[in-house]
């Protein structure tokens, strides 16, 4: 198991930079995680944030596209708007979340 | 009188039927089916209809026939399950109380949630082979095939029966090389996935057949339109894809008439308990096949396994005594790799495919993900298998529906601890 030195704090990552203990996250360390991956996080960035973690509690796993439009009302093209590229994927990783699973 | 009803009579509709009905005495329990179609399709042969291989009449077969003496057929669409009253209505207004109400409603492809998908390239240069008429169409499309650039592509998953796209490249590979095409024909792999498949053992092995197959991957692809216009899959993330034939995986989303009885998730799968297979927060509802959120694939494999463990916790529940009986995750999925050669996966909740020999250990004859002649003879024995041994609710001899871990090799790590709920 990985560790990496961010925003002051140690924190356990696995291979691809994702927190494996949730607990260890905090705002500070989002922030750092999202400017390594060139992103300022605004308001709408943090409602995705809030939302895939809540979510997460509720559930054990981080939500896919159509809960994010569905149940979190957050449309995909926004989603990519905010996080480009794989906006679930650095949502997940700057929320502390594991990389999202994509199933069976 | 007591009501047991099931709702969709496809293959694990059907298996349900035709299992309880040997179980529950005739004169205490009615048990009715409910389906809008008078047919039943042999899914898996729509994989080969494109190229072929198989003529209508190998796979299509009226739905009554299969459904055993005392049981009754509904042919009818139904308009929503109102679990308060325990009832279910139907599109005519007719309503039809339960006891017990089992889902075996499945789940299908939707075209519609792809901006562009069904606009004027939709079954002529833009097609799909998980219904009868797509494959029937696809058929036609293929038999003009000229070459040119043909692309096959999965829009999101899940999806029912996940490797079937990979096998759809696979013969499309050999087919075209039988018809001298080969050459003149660019084959491109699409998917919203990060590899070639969902487990990563798995992935390697399909991937470096793909590569050798020089069928072209792109991955991480999420589809946001079809143009018609420029013939290409966008991405939202501004990546073009441009196609001469497009043989797409549309989403696949459960029933409709689950969305409307409030009972489904936000792709109208029915929250289920993995190994009890009840509906969650609802005593008499069961769930079974790919209408249930359980996390394994939606596939033929899975609703026949999943039937062994459903009549006995239906019939522990009609005793009033616990669920014991516990589902596994189990499938088991034939992959056609073309040129009369296939692989075969064997997994669960807790271990994904690896290699191994099936279903003895040493002996097999099956092998576990390793290309085989006679994987691909298994492929064509299921049929027979399908119609006359599956349907009816029977066992297959040496295949338990809790999966062997003998004849598995399994890396360090791959099995994973066995999950709540």
């Amino acid at each position: 198991m990985a560790q990496k030195n961010i925003a002051g704090h140690t924190v356990d990552v696995d291979a691809e930079g994702y927190l494996t203990r949730p607990e260890q996250w905090n705002r500070a360390i989002a922030e750092a995680l999202a400017q390594e991956l060139n992103l300022q996080l605004t308001d709408a960035h943090w409602k995705v944030i809030e939302f895939l973690q809540s979510d997460y509690r509720e559930r054990g796993t981080v939500p896919g596209m159509r809960r994010l439009n569905k149940v979190g009302g957050f449309a995909t093209k926004d989603l990519y708007a905010l996080f480009p590229d794989g906006p679930i994927k650095k949502a997940a990783l700057i929320a502390g979340l594991p990389k999202p699973a994509s199933c069976v | 009188m007591k009501e047991l009803l099931i709702l969709g009579a496809g293959t694990a509709g059907t298996i349900m039927a035709n299992k309880l009905r040997g179980c529950l005495p005739a004169a205490e329990w009615r048990i009715r089916v409910v389906d809008e179609a008078a047919d039943h399709f042999y899914q898996p042969g729509f994989l080969f209809l494109p190229f072929g291989l198989y003529t209508d009449r190998d796979v299509v077969r009226p739905r009554s026939r299969f459904l055993p003496r005392g049981v009754e057929f509904v042919q009818a669409a139904v308009d929503r399950i109102e679990p308060d009253r325990r009832r279910v209505r139907l599109a005519d207004g007719l309503e039809l109380p339960y006891d017990v109400l089992l889902i075996a409603t499945g789940t299908r492809p939707v075209p519609g949630q792809v901006e562009g998908m069904t606009n004027g390239d939709w079954r002529r240069r833009v097609h799909e082979f998980y219904t009868f008429e797509g494959a029937r169409a696809l058929q036609a499309s293929l038999r003009d095939w000229r070459g040119g650039r043909l692309v096959v592509h999965v829009s999101e998953m899940p999806i029912k029966c996940p490797v079937a796209p990979l096998e759809f490249a696979f013969l499309a590979d050999w087919w075209l090389t039988t018809q001298g095409l080969r050459d003149k024909t660019e084959l491109v792999y699409v998917t919203p996935l990060s590899g070639a498949f969902t487990k990563p053992i798995a992935s390697q092995v399909l991937s470096g057949l793909l590569d050798r197959k020089r069928i072209r991957v792109v991955t991480d692809f999420a589809v946001a339109r079809v143009d018609n216009e420029r013939h290409a899959l966008v991405s939202w993330d501004e990546r073009d894809v441009p196609y001469d034939l497009l043989v797409t995986v549309p989403p696949n989303l459960g029933a409709d008439m689950i969305e409307r009885s409030g009972l489904g998730d936000e792709m109208n799968y029915v929250p289920t308990e993995r190994h009890t297979l009840r509906a969650r927060g609802h005593e008499n509802i069961f769930v079974i096949g790919d209408a249930a959120d359980v996390p394994t694939s939606k596939a033929g494999s899975v609703a026949h396994f999943e039937a062994e463990v459903l009549t006995e916790n239906v019939l522990a529940h009609i005793c009033g005594e616990p669920l014991s009986e516990r589902f596994d995750g189990h499938a088991n999925c034939f992959i056609e790799s073309g040129f009369g050669k296939g692989f075969l996966l064997d997994f669960n909740y807790q271990l994904e495919p690896v290699p191994g020999r099936f279903p003895f250990p040493r002996l097999g004859p099956l092998a576990l993900l390793g290309e085989s002649r006679l994987n691909h003879w298994g492929k064509l024995a299921f049929k027979w298998i399908y119609w006359h041994v599956l349907l009816r609710g029977w066992p297959i001899p040496f295949v338990d529906h809790r999966m062997s871990l003998a004849g598995k090799q399994i890396p360090a790590g791959a099995l994973k601890a066995e999950m709540a709920g």
